[in-house]
């Protein structure tokens, strides 16, 4: 057996997880869909941005969809580690890196089908982005690197939290960072210190560039800084994710 | 030693300031249950986590069935089985599920094997019924029979158990220890840790007490419980001149109004008693119960530590 098939039994346990407990699915995919609606409908005429604020607002909801499913994975890892059954894994000589690579891939997954639900709905609600295929691929690569990074970031959140409350606590500040960013309305609109903080944060160059993109006019300055954040805080969190694996026991 | 299962000398364990296991030596036989014994907090189940490769110990060698743990860890795990203090299994999968998972995860379980492994452990467990059922739904004494299923796949010689059976009921716990004398039958090798006394001494060859870090004693049950002065026998007479008179007899004896009884401190051998009887029979005095008494292992603790355990009570 190598670390492979050992990632594909883990990855199952995740899937069978998901299918046995659809709430937390339930809550990451229709949770950005509820805000959506709250957003264009309800807020979207007092927001004036340039655009069609669906057309503004969707990119910034896709990234608060990959951040929303974040809760439900720092809790089931988490659950792992305090219940003991990372322990047993350990002892058992499984694959160091296969139980965690298969939350992190469960939780990317999920974050797909939250996104992909939530642009079926932007669209019926008149998204019309002028992006080409190729664009489209660049957002799907952008979102799944976001996903697949702060999924790792996540999963040493869990690890390191001494319950599963505080690990799902831990993982709300990550929920947080996009309201705090230019994914719901642009960041020079907000007062200072926010704005200065909404530029320099993460989620602003990783939204710009998917919103970028659905434009069809992408910035390769904004992509740079966003691909370069997503590749430190993937690196981060797995080190961190990795060391605390090791220790804890 | 060639035929001893874990060998540990000089091990040491601290976490920052805080001193666990401090020089810590001990042997188990092949095939022997040896059990750690310690009040809450004794540093039991950090003994555990180092000898079954989890945790990295500050000082001293720990080999298991052979093998260092600190560099060859691989080759331990490959050798050992762990039921960790609480029952590790997946509430969100079925019973035959977590078994089937533990194969799929095990190097030295094939597939073809697997299923009929995962059958013959779910029966020999009585978990037949629910194996199709969510571990969620379990009780307490399924979880921890499924938990030991689980450690079972692959066969290990060398099984940890932490507190197999805190918090089951008395039921239960005995259906526990009926399995681990299967084991034993099967010549496996067990270490245990429990903080039951009578746990250690109805399974245990040996027993090794551990307090705030240190092995205050290490023997046979019976060897720890001759270690301590304490046996005595116990008369009860019908009424309190008798008692009177007894205790004029036996000076070095305590009376326990109430009962209308006397302790005597005695050896417990055939003599001593003998001698006794024919002490009560020379002053015509006649005991309504006679019974001798040698201390439980909580008095062991006691007198070893000069604390009780908050556990045993």
């Amino acid at each position: 057996m190598n670390t492979n098939s050992h990632s594909m039994v883990m990855l199952r346990r995740n899937f069978k997880h998901i299918a046995r407990n659809p709430t937390s699915v339930f809550n990451a995919v229709l949770m950005p869909v509820v805000m959506l609606f709250m957003f264009v409908y309800m807020m979207g005429d007092a927001f004036n941005v340039g655009v069609d604020y669906i057309d503004y607002v969707t990119p910034g909801l896709m990234l608060l969809a990959v951040c929303y499913g974040l809760g439900s994975a720092a809790t089931s890892v988490n659950s792992d580690m305090t219940k003991g059954i990372i322990n047993r894994f350990k002892v058992m000589d499984v694959s160091r890196g296969a139980v965690l690579t298969g939350h992190v891939v469960a939780s990317l997954l999920t974050n797909l089908i939250a996104i992909g639900a939530l642009i079926g709905v932007a669209f019926l609600l008149g998204f019309s982005p002028s992006a080409s295929f190729v664009d489209w691929l660049g957002v799907v690569g952008i979102v799944a690197l976001l996903g697949f990074a702060a999924g790792w970031l996540t999963v040493a959140l869990g690890l390191a939290a001494k319950s599963p409350e505080t690990a799902g606590l831990a993982a709300v500040p990550l929920v947080m960072l996009p309201f705090f960013s230019s994914a719901i309305v642009p960041a020079e609109k907000m007062g200072p210190g926010v704005r200065q903080f909404a530029e320099y944060q993460p989620f602003t160059p990783i939204i710009e560039t998917v919103r970028g993109l659905l434009n069809g006019a992408p910035s390769s300055s904004d992509a740079i800084t966003a691909i370069a954040w997503c590749v430190g805080i993937a690196l981060v969190g797995y080190l961190w994710a990795r060391s605390t694996f090791n220790k804890r026991a | 030693m060639r035929n001893s299962a874990i060998a540990v000398s000089g091990l040491r364990k601290a976490y920052g300031d805080k001193v666990v296991l401090d020089g810590i030596d001990f042997d188990v036989a092949a095939g022997s249950v040896f059990s750690l014994l310690g009040p809450n907090g004794a540093g039991k189940t950090t003994a555990v986590n180092v000898l079954s490769t989890l945790m990295k110990a500050d000082g001293g060698t720990v080999r298991v069935a052979g093998h260092d743990v600190a560099t060859e860890a691989k080759a331990v795990r490959a050798a050992i089985g762990v039921t960790g203090q609480f029952a590790a299994v997946d509430e969100l999968l079925t019973g035959q599920e977590n078994l089937q998972l533990m194969v799929d995860l095990n190097r030295r379980v094939n597939s073809r094997d697997g299923k009929r492994v995962v059958t013959e452990l779910l029966e020999r467990f009585d978990l037949v019924e629910s194996a199709q059922k969510p571990v969620s739904t379990y009780s307490g004494g399924m979880r921890r029979k499924l938990d030991l299923a689980m450690t079972l796949i692959g066969n290990p010689r060398i099984i940890f158990l932490d507190e197999p059976t805190t918090g089951l009921d008395p039921r239960s716990r005995r259906t526990m220890w009926s399995i681990i004398r299967e084991l034993v039958a099967d010549g496996v090798t067990i270490f245990l840790t429990t903080q039951y006394l009578e746990e250690a001494d109805q399974l245990a060859d040996r027993i090794a007490v551990l307090d705030q870090g240190h092995l205050v004693a290490h023997g046979t049950p019976d060897e720890l419980k001759r270690q301590i002065p304490g046996t005595h026998v116990r008369l009860r007479f019908t009424t309190v001149s008798q008692l009177d008179a007894a205790a004029r007899l036996f000076t070095d004896s305590t009376r326990d109004d109430e009962a209308l009884a006397l302790r005597v401190p005695s050896d417990g051998g055939t003599k001593s008693l003998r001698a006794l009887l024919d002490r009560l029979d020379e002053y015509s005095l006649s005991a309504e119960e006679f019974s001798v008494h040698t201390p439980d292992l909580d008095d062991v603790f006691l007198a070893l530590t000069g604390r009780t355990t908050e556990a045993a009570k």
